[in-house]
């Protein structure tokens, strides 16, 4: 709110300029690394045991161990505002040189408690990869084959899959970065010979395969709660979970296209915008699937199923507005510019915090044991929509009309669109009080849930809301395919689905 | 009767579908700056393409799910089955089929666009020590080309003509190919004009050539494009692009004034131009 609250004139009148730096990169990394990347782990810790009929995960152990790095980590990510030089500012990306100029001149310095703060993040998410692969693999209740399991449980599995390739990529590479800054090796300092180019390669190497780490889980949610509320399978269950493999192997290939314009020479522009462009069949066969689920179907429109369709919605914008920028004449263009801004926050806010938001409410009773407001939870939803839209919408036209990224301050041209963002922004903000004030009340005072009060298949609604220590009394059998909606004895809640 | 009114319905939607997104796909060029280079023009039609398939996809999936929403609701307490279909292999397979082919599609008209922008300077050896020689027979081979030197740095742009004339502000001549050469003497950087649409990072230690040709007189806005720090948002420089002759009156009044330019620059001058 801070940064829209500069933006909302052209002139710099808030902040000053290396604040307004530190802003958007702790802004960044703070939403990346210690919101939608925990957020979206906790959240697949607690239902992916539930969904493939485990008492727990693999390594229960690890699993603390690899949570309680995350505040310590987060914590010293923070305090780097209060260091003599402030935060790191040179954005979520911190390329090299700018990275390693330390203009505060410390020894402690922002960009190093940055850089510390990430590895550590990092090591978290390689220790909760191991233990989600390691569980999917080995503790699937008797009958749960591989093609049983829910989608969520498929897309985690791609998603932790890449999480393991790729994350050591972005540490190596933030190893070689921390040598350079505070040891002055020249691995990426041109002055003394180094490749300032490496280090994009290292980092997008990782940082792109990690927007599907978080995308994937994502669509996984769409595709729990769109088959529960249309009343449907999901059409063409295995297609999907083999699109989700698919995601995870076509986004390993396409790191370059964050470097479009870094030298990057012709062969690399056009291999690059290829594979980035294949993207979209798997991702499309998601989208297709879910809307042929819909087709004609039964429709019931509670708060989750609001969020999860209004995310496809937003996604397919998204997608699409991504394939145009793998063309690589537009990309050059519009590279660095909002329009950029605008296509990721379609994906990490209109798309995955939705998803998140559908998710929280379709599992809450679960979670809790008590039923969330309804009303309430539509006010928000619909709070979201129009605010969400309003903030980000505005940033395509300004990245066409060539309004770059990281600018605390700007042409008086694109003052009209900078005010409406602004003004959705300040509506996002609020949008999220209800949705407090309705989980904060109704996990105290909320009706009590049944087991399973949506009707849903899945073996997380045959045990108790709130699910015993263990999850379940007695390890469940199955013996049956997923989503299976139509079939009484899939949804029959406490009854055991063994007959 | 009822399927040939059902069909006929739905070539009414599709027919719609296509003449709303070729509509949106033309409304496109407005959206974007002026087109002041040959190379806008191009990116201006992959611009106008990509938005024609986009919209007609995006409504065409959102119109779908809008009839389901509409006209599909479930009655109060009906938790019983939505349709029979469980999946059909001959949907799935034209749902992978037709948008790999719609992919390709995109690429190759991208790639063709691609070609005609005719970065050349991107082909050549990237590191520092390219060959003198080289250049020269590159300048043989344009002679119409005008070279000019940018040297960037914290936070402030320059421009080097031949004849040690060294300007703030950036003056190029109308129809006339432009050889840009690049040259940071600190942070990554990036030469941005969003009327001339094409974008090149500039970076350190690294010759980077880039080509286009400005077709519209008037005055437009460098900027920064590739983060660099405090400053940031004020590097900004004038761009003139100006008739030939006025062009020529710029640089020979420049040169007389220019004249005694100190030595340090000059050598600088001949390490960027002839490194």
């Amino acid at each position: 709110m801070l940064i829209r609250a500069e933006l909302v004139t052209p002139e710099l009148n808030l902040v000053n300029r290396s604040f307004y730096n530190s802003l958007f990169t702790m802004h960044g990394t703070i939403m990346i690394f210690l919101w939608i990347i925990p957020s979206l782990s906790g959240l697949a810790n607690y239902l992916v045991p539930l969904m493939i009929g485990a008492r727990d995960m693999a390594f229960p152990r690890l699993n603390a161990m690899a949570f309680w790095i995350v505040p310590p980590a987060g914590l010293l990510l923070l305090s780097s505002f209060f260091l003599p030089g402030g935060s790191a500012q040179s954005g979520w990306w911190s390329y090299p040189p700018l990275s390693i100029q330390n203009p505060s001149g410390n020894i402690l310095n922002g960009q190093l408690f940055w850089i510390l703060a990430i590895i550590l993040l990092g090591i978290s998410s390689i220790m909760t990869a191991i233990n989600f692969v390691t569980t999917i693999v080995w503790m699937r209740a008797p009958g749960m084959t591989f093609f049983r399991m829910p989608i969520f449980v498929w897309t985690v599995l791609s998603a932790q899959i890449l999480q393991l390739f790729f994350l050591p990529s972005l540490t190596g590479g933030l190893i070689l970065l921390l040598f350079d800054l505070c040891f002055g090796t020249p691995f990426f300092r041109p002055s003394k010979g180094g490749d300032p180019i490496l280090y994009q390669h290292m980092f997008w190497f990782y940082s792109h395969p990690t927007v599907y780490v978080w995308a994937l889980p994502a669509f996984g949610i769409f595709s729990e709660i769109i088959p529960a509320f249309s009343r449907n399978p999901l059409f063409g269950y295995r297609s999907v979970a083999v699109a989700s493999l698919g995601i995870a192997l076509f986004s390993a290939l396409v790191w370059v296209h964050h470097m479009f314009t870094s030298g990057t020479p012709n062969w690399m522009r056009m291999l690059f915008m290829l594979t980035t462009m294949l993207v979209a069949v798997p991702t499309g066969v998601k989208v297709l699937a879910w809307t042929a689920t819909l087709w004609r179907s039964k429709l019931h429109l509670e708060t989750p199923m609001l969020f999860a369709l209004a995310g496809v919605v937003m996604f397919l914008f998204a997608g699409i507005t991504g394939v145009m920028l793998g063309a690589v004449p537009f990309d050059l263009h519009v590279n660095n510019t909002h329009f950029i801004v605008g296509h990721f926050h379609y994906i990490v806010y209109n798309t995955i915090t939705v998803a998140i938001f559908g998710a929280i409410y379709f599992w809450f009773p679960k979670i809790t044991g008590r039923m969330y407001a309804e009303g309430w939870g539509k006010i928000h939803f619909w709070l979201t929509l129009i605010a969400a839209n309003l903030t980000f919408f505005p940033l395509f036209p300004l990245g066409l009309q060539g309004m770059v990224r990281r600018i605390s301050s700007y042409n008086p041209e694109y003052a009209k669109w900078n005010f409406i963002a602004s003004l959705g922004g300040f509506l996002l903000g609020i949008s999220i009080l209800p949705f407090i004030a309705n989980i904060v009340s109704s996990w105290l005072r909320g009706i009590p849930a049944t087991n399973n009060p949506w009707r849903a298949t899945g073996l997380e609604w045959i045990t108790t809301s709130p699910p015993p220590r263990e999850n379940f009394a007695e390890i469940p059998a199955v013996n049956f395919p997923p989503y299976s909606y139509g079939q009484p004895q899939a949804w029959a809640g406490e009854n055991s689905p063994q007959e | 009767m009822r399927n040939f009114f059902q069909n006929l319905l739905l070539g009414a939607s599709v027919a719609m579908l296509i003449i709303a997104s070729y509509w949106l796909g033309q409304q496109a060029y407005s959206w974007m700056p002026i087109q002041a280079t040959a190379e806008a023009k191009q990116v201006d039609h992959l611009f106008s393409f990509l938005v024609t398939v986009g919209a007609f996809i995006f409504f065409g999936v959102v119109s779908i799910i809008l009839y389901s929403l509409i006209f599909h609701r479930a009655a109060r307490d009906d938790y019983s089955e939505g349709h029979p279909a469980r999946g059909n292999w001959q949907i799935e397979a034209l749902w992978i089929v037709i948008p790999t082919l719609l992919v390709l599609w995109i690429a190759f008209q991208s790639y063709q666009i691609y070609q005609q922008l005719n970065f050349q300077g991107l082909n050549l050896p990237i590191l520092v020590d390219v060959p003198l020689e080289d250049t020269a027979k590159s300048k043989e081979t344009k002679p119409l080309a005008e070279e000019i030197a940018v040297v960037v740095k914290q936070w402030a742009w320059s421009f080097h003509y031949p004849n040690n004339i060294v300007s703030d502000t950036l003056h190029l001549p109308v129809n006339r190919t432009i050889r840009l050469v690049f040259y940071s003497e600190d942070v990554l950087h990036g030469f941005y004009v969003p009327e001339f649409r094409i974008k090149q990072d500039i970076i350190p230690n690294r010759r980077i050539i880039f080509t286009f040709t400005p077709l519209r007189v008037g005055k437009y806005r460098l900027r920064d494009s590739q983060f660099s720090g405090k400053n940031f948002a004020l590097m900004e420089a004038d761009v003139y692009v100006e008739p030939s002759t006025a062009y020529s009156q710029w640089l020979a009044h420049n040169n007389s004034q220019f004249h005694d330019y100190d030595k340090l620059q000059s050598t600088k001058l001949a390490a960027i131009f002839h490194h």
